[in-house]
């Protein structure tokens, strides 16, 4: 089957592994990928904040630059795999569906650089939505050929990809199951999980410390209550503060959570036999190494320190200018 | 939205409707105090958003737009999927943010870092159609929290090393095209924006 692809900017380096893993499995999956030439950022949660028009019109671009791609007609499929890419491509074509005022105007920006978009030309998925509705855990089940037996997995939804901004989402919005019906089908031991559909933080890691760093660790404990090996999550922010900011939450509070953070793709990619460093392992911050020996997968070589400079400040340089 | 049949002159109520797309449905909050209970970051914030939509219906102009509680919502949207009323809460917040902006409130309240990390967050955007984790995280930490930049640089290191963040910004390549569209879109803007 044929999609359009918006990987978003997160996956370009953040978050490689997701969009590594995502692809090993699509293709052992036979799904056929497009991604969508030169799309731009969505805006993420910042430009709503600042500016509603232009944040409609962002995101809308990418919907024009997708549907004309991928051939006007009948309606096509654009999947997503970060969540607050799905969720804000997914509402803005509802809202420009919902108010036609609003879409006129959008459309009339979107004029002024060539383009245009008809609402609902396009179907938005979230990736996890095409690998258990489309492909079905049946079709993943016969792919598997490394069961994940040893492994307990906590399954991390997050907040956007099952709140029903669409009016059908794919799976329960309070409680969803999908991905741990998906985790049991790879053979892994599922946790409960009573945090599982609950926000990360989002940007508030670098707004107040604190309120961020308390919500990580209310994710963390309750994985660690359940004894999961690993945390399993669907989208690159909740990657990212659950996983790089550990050692913060462990400083903080005074805690020594060690839960290595996991694309659901990497365990998919694991369980259908792909080598764990072709599915981006090794970029994690807390090591993935112990969960992945539970399985008798050879972890990849550690990431190289970087040779200390004499001359540079300990932080990035500053961004030259093209 | 206003209808605009309305005789009196436009309360604060009228104007964050007006400003919020779609059909917000703030009209029809029963403060049953579900949106709050909600919350993740609840604890941390002046007012719940059930407070919040109590105190612009009595048109509390100033606090509200003081009120640091849009700021610190995270826009996961838990209050709206459980909103007895389809209050769209989420997307209220985000109207009060943009008012806070305009009117300059926000800096009275304790969450005034916050518009800036937005706004230098899509000043990439805008200049390159990308974001840009190293150039938002250096400007952004440089002018608030000078401090925190020494406390960041090993993640930021940790980041580079595992190749997980770029020195260099990406441009795509219809730079040009967006800021056609992003210009016409905030001449239209108007009210909101
Ligand atoms: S949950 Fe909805 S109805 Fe209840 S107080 Fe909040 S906004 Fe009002
Ligand atoms: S959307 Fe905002 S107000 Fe609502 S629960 Fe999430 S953080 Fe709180």
């Amino acid at each position: 089957m044929k999609y359009g692809y918006y990987p978003g900017c997160s996956l370009e380096r953040n978050a490689s592994a997701y969009h590594e893993s995502a692809m090993e499995v699509a293709a052992a999956l036979n799904l056929e990928f497009a991604e969508v030439e030169d799309w731009n950022c969505c805006g993420a949660t910042e430009y709503m904040a600042i500016d509603m028009l232009p944040a409609f019109a962002l995101i809308s671009r990418n919907l024009a630059l997708a549907a004309e791609q991928m051939g006007n007609g009948r309606q096509q499929q654009l999947v997503a795999p970060c969540s607050a890419c799905f969720l804000n491509l997914s509402k803005t074509d509802r809202y420009l569906r919902d108010s036609p005022e609003l879409a006129d105007k959008v459309n009339q920006a979107l004029a002024a650089g060539g383009l245009h978009y008809k609402p609902g030309s396009l179907r938005v998925r979230h990736l996890l939505d095409i690998l258990v509705t489309d492909v079905g855990f049946n079709a993943v089940a016969e792919k598997v050929t490394k069961p994940l037996y040893n492994l307990r997995l906590a399954p991390y939804y997050g907040c956007l990809v099952v709140r029903p901004v669409r009016k059908t989402p794919f799976d329960n919005p309070e409680y969803p199951t999908s991905l741990d019906t998906l985790m049991r089908t790879l053979g892994a031991k599922v946790v409960d999980y009573p945090l599982k559909a609950q926000c990360c933080g989002g940007h508030m890691t670098q707004i107040k410390e604190h309120t961020a760093l308390e919500i990580i660790r209310r994710l963390l404990k309750n994985a660690a209550d359940y004894q999961a090996d690993a945390i399993v999550t669907l989208c690159p922010m909740c990657q990212l503060n659950l996983d790089a900011y550990q050692d913060n939450v462990n400083k903080h509070f005074g805690t020594n959570y060690n839960i290595p953070i996991l694309y659901f793709t990497q365990l998919v990619g694991l369980a259908f036999g792909i080598s764990p460093k072709k599915l981006g392992f090794g970029k994690e911050f807390v090591d993935a190494a112990p969960a992945l020996k539970k399985i008798g997968a050879e972890p990849p070589p550690k990431a190289k320190k970087p040779r200390p400079s004499k001359t540079a400040l300990p932080m990035p340089a500053p961004a030259e200018e093209d | 939205m206003t209808s605009p049949t309305t005789a009196r002159a436009p309360t604060f109520f009228d104007e964050v409707v007006a400003a919020t797309p779609g059909q917000s449905n703030l009209s029809k909050c029963i403060q049953c105090g579900t949106c709050g209970g909600s919350c993740p970051s609840g604890q941390d914030m002046d007012h719940s958003p059930r407070t919040l939509f109590a105190m612009i219906v009595a048109g509390m102009r100033d606090d509200v737009l003081r009120s640091n509680s849009p700021w610190y919502c995270v826009s996961c949207y838990y209050c709206m999927s459980r909103c007895p009323q389809e209050v769209h809460i989420t997307d209220i917040m985000s109207t009060l943010k943009r008012m806070a902006i305009k009117e300059g409130k926000y800096k009275e309240s304790s969450a005034a870092d916050a518009p800036d990390f937005s706004g230098t967050f899509i000043d990439f955007v805008e200049s390159y159609g990308r974001s840009f984790e190293v150039g938002l995280a250096t400007r952004y930490h440089l002018s608030h929290h000078p401090l925190d930049m020494v406390k960041m640089a090993p993640m930021a290191l940790g980041m580079l090393r595992r190749g997980r963040m770029d020195l260099t910004p990406t441009k795509i390549k219809g730079i040009d095209q967006l800021q056609a569209i992003l210009a016409k879109a905030k001449e239209i803007g108007g009210e909101a924006s």
